[in-house]
């Protein structure tokens, strides 16, 4: 297996990690749910706003709201895209593709050479096989990407959909 | 909401459409965050939990709540493997069987299981994927994200 590269190390208090471990399941569908969501980590309803406000403001998260499964929604294509792009030139075409409205995430990633050459990955969904390549040729010509080596990996099965577990500390196996 | 039986795709109604677009991101940091949207949409608390619940228990919502930036909170990585066909399901059940993999999926490529897996620290996350290369016999590729270019403003979409 290929070594992980350092983790950038995060500043979170212990509270956080607590609120966090509350909410990853989602937020309660009752009327008070950071009420509800304090009682689960031993916060009031002011504390857990203020600290939500804090990990919005600081990006530790990203958003909060409804999180969507795009396939039940009848988006049923969805592929990964990755280029094979000069490192220098990687982060200015990252920020071109990251700022389509179809694409619904964007990464620069490491090469496994010689297994793997490509080091930009974006995911786009469409709701069907054509709209995605559609989508692709219009990003190629947006930023003059049409000559850089890339592919386009669609899902067939999906095994597996959740949100991720953070904590406690999974111990592997769940079966 | 009914579920189309030919195209098996979700028919859903106004309210049901706005919750899903126009709440992906800002759900308000109130005490009552479900009143006030309702109160933006025009309609009830309970019409909007109702809803909620419902476009869950279809499948179309994971769930309302937090999505974090990758990295700032544990540690987590992409992913894959190239699984000879005829062992794919196998494998794949044993990568799902895993806590730690959240995403899974199978791709049209060689290299053909995809897969998301997040844990506490770097050290656990390094012992599952060694865990699953060891058990499936097939090597994992870690593809760790490096750069996020990508500002997540959830998901626009687009009825017909």
């Amino acid at each position: 297996m290929n070594v992980l590269p350092r983790m950038h190390p995060d500043n979170l208090t212990d509270v956080d990690r607590r609120l966090i471990a509350a909410i990853q399941h989602g937020l309660p569908l009752v009327s008070h749910p950071y009420a509800e969501l304090g009682r689960q980590c031993g916060l009031n309803e002011g504390e857990v706003i203020n600290r939500l406000a804090a990990l919005l403001a600081d990006g530790t998260i990203k958003r909060l709201g409804v999180v969507v499964r795009h396939r039940e929604l009848g988006y049923r294509a969805n592929a990964m895209v990755v280029w094979d792009i000069d490192d220098a030139r990687v982060s200015e075409l990252g920020h071109c593709i990251g700022r389509f409205d179809f694409v619904t995430l964007c990464y620069r990633r490491p090469r496994r050479l010689p297994a793997w050459p490509y080091n930009l990955f974006c995911m786009i969904h469409g709701q069907d096989r054509d709209a995605v390549l559609e989508r692709v040729r219009q990003i190629e010509q947006h930023c003059g990407l049409a000559d850089v080596p890339h592919e386009v990996l669609f899902s067939r099965r999906r095994f597996k959909q959740r949100g991720a577990i953070y904590a406690p500390a999974p111990s592997g196996m769940s079966q | 909401m009914h579920r189309n039986r030919h195209t098996e795709t979700l028919e859903l109604g106004t309210l049901e459409r706005q919750l899903l677009n126009d709440f992906q991101h800002h759900l308000p940091l109130t005490p009552t965050p479900y009143a006030d949207i309702a109160q933006k949409l025009g309609t009830t608390e309970d019409a909007v939990l109702a809803a909620l619940h419902e476009l869950q228990g279809a499948g179309a919502v994971s769930r309302v709540g937090a999505v974090f930036r990758t990295h700032r909170v544990g540690a987590s990585t992409l992913a894959a493997m190239a699984v000879p066909p005829e062992r794919l399901e196998e494998v794949a059940a044993l990568v799902s069987g895993y806590d730690a993999v959240n995403h899974n999926y199978e791709r049209e490529h060689r290299i053909n299981l995809w897969f998301v897996a997040t844990a506490a620290d770097e050290k656990q996350l390094t012992q599952v994927l060694e865990d699953i290369e060891q058990r499936s016999g097939i090597a994992v590729m870690a593809l760790p994200m490096l750069e996020d270019f990508h500002i997540d403003l959830g998901f626009e979409l687009k009825w017909t």
